[in-house]
């Protein structure tokens, strides 16, 4: 595993820790922290808050039978343990994005979007979108800006704009204030999990009249 | 799984009811990370135990020391379902006030903690 070196925000990882993030973004947290130490001890930090804050509640009394029936759901419980969950070493998506596409790279469903970019929508019920997107080396995505909030994670290959070098791992957050041309590095397909709640705001007219049709 | 060596029993529980909580309320699929590549250990350190538990009473002192307006607010983030966007609306506070006050709020945790 390379280094990485764009991570997640605290806001993001917080939201993710106490359950409020929409479940597109959530799959970038949960996709990033499996590869990602340190942001899985940052994350680690913010559920020992929520664990904290609970200590701090008041006490609710519990109903009669509440033992009875906590023995009852022990009895139902299987007896071993859970696997360890984690992906294969030479699979490209880890295992969160796995759970979407029903297995690697080659399950994956790519619809062409032009200019030899694919990609494929995952299924999500918040709000918020998350895809896969396969840029060949060398191709720019089209000049955009945003609405809301973008979130591009790298799982293949590489990508440059104005922020930086993002190779497998890294994450870029994109908020109104980056207006940015990710150019994929040339070399290999890069292969991108993005996640948006807002549509992208392209600069050049082609691609914004294309939009309802990329449903990008 | 409960590792007593990484986690406090009620972090562990707040991470239960958190899921519960996506589950029943939300209705919508909570995507989790991969393990760890190690661990959980079967007999876990003893001293890894006792840190983390000093650790844990440190959090919870410096949480309930943290000026009111912004403990009432880590709060809300953590048990009112609600996104920061959200709370802005509730509140009537501006988003940047909010975000602030949030990240002074993280800022005085890591500063009791460090």
């Amino acid at each position: 595993m390379g280094t990485i070196n764009h991570h997640l925000s605290d806001a993001l990882l917080m939201s993710y820790a106490a359950g409020t993030l929409d479940e597109g973004f959530s799959l970038v947290v949960a996709t990033h922290v499996s590869l990602c130490d340190e942001c899985r001890a940052r994350l680690e930090s913010f559920e020992a808050v929520g664990g904290a804050l609970v200590e701090e509640c008041d006490a609710v009394a519990l109903s009669d039978d509440a033992l009875d029936v906590t023995f009852a759901m022990i009895d139902t419980l299987p007896l071993d343990p859970a696997p360890v969950r984690r992906a294969v070493p030479s699979n490209v998506l880890p295992l969160p994005v796995q759970d979407y596409v029903g297995g690697d790279l080659d399950r994956v469903n790519w619809r062409s979007v032009g200019g030899g970019v694919m990609q494929a929508v995952l299924k999500t019920k918040g709000k918020d979108k998350v895809r896969l997107l396969s840029i060949p080396g060398g191709t720019a995505m089209p000049d955009h800006g945003h609405r809301g909030l973008e979130l591009t994670m790298v799982l293949k290959g590489a990508f440059e704009d104005e922020d930086g070098y993002f190779g497998r791992g890294d994450v870029e957050v994109a908020n109104e204030d980056l207006h940015h041309t990710p150019v994929a590095v040339v070399g290999e397909d890069c292969i991108c999990l993005a996640a948006t709640d807002a549509p992208l705001r392209f600069k050049g007219l082609v691609p914004r009249i294309a939009q309802p049709f990329l449903g990008i | 799984m409960f590792d007593t060596s990484r986690a406090s029993v009620s972090t562990w529980v707040f991470t239960i009811a958190r899921n519960r909580k996506i589950d029943a309320l939300r209705r919508m699929k909570r995507p989790e990370p991969e393990d760890l590549a190690w661990g959980p250990e079967a007999e876990p350190d003893q001293a890894d135990v006792l840190a983390l538990r000093q650790e844990s009473d440190k959090l919870a002192a410096a949480i309930a020391e943290l000026p009111e307006k912004q403990r009432v607010l880590i709060q809300r983030a953590y048990f009112g379902d609600l996104s920061h966007a959200q709370i802005a609306d509730e509140t009537g506070l501006p988003l940047g006030t909010i975000k602030s006050r949030i990240r002074l709020a993280l800022e005085r945790l890591r500063h009791a903690m460090g």
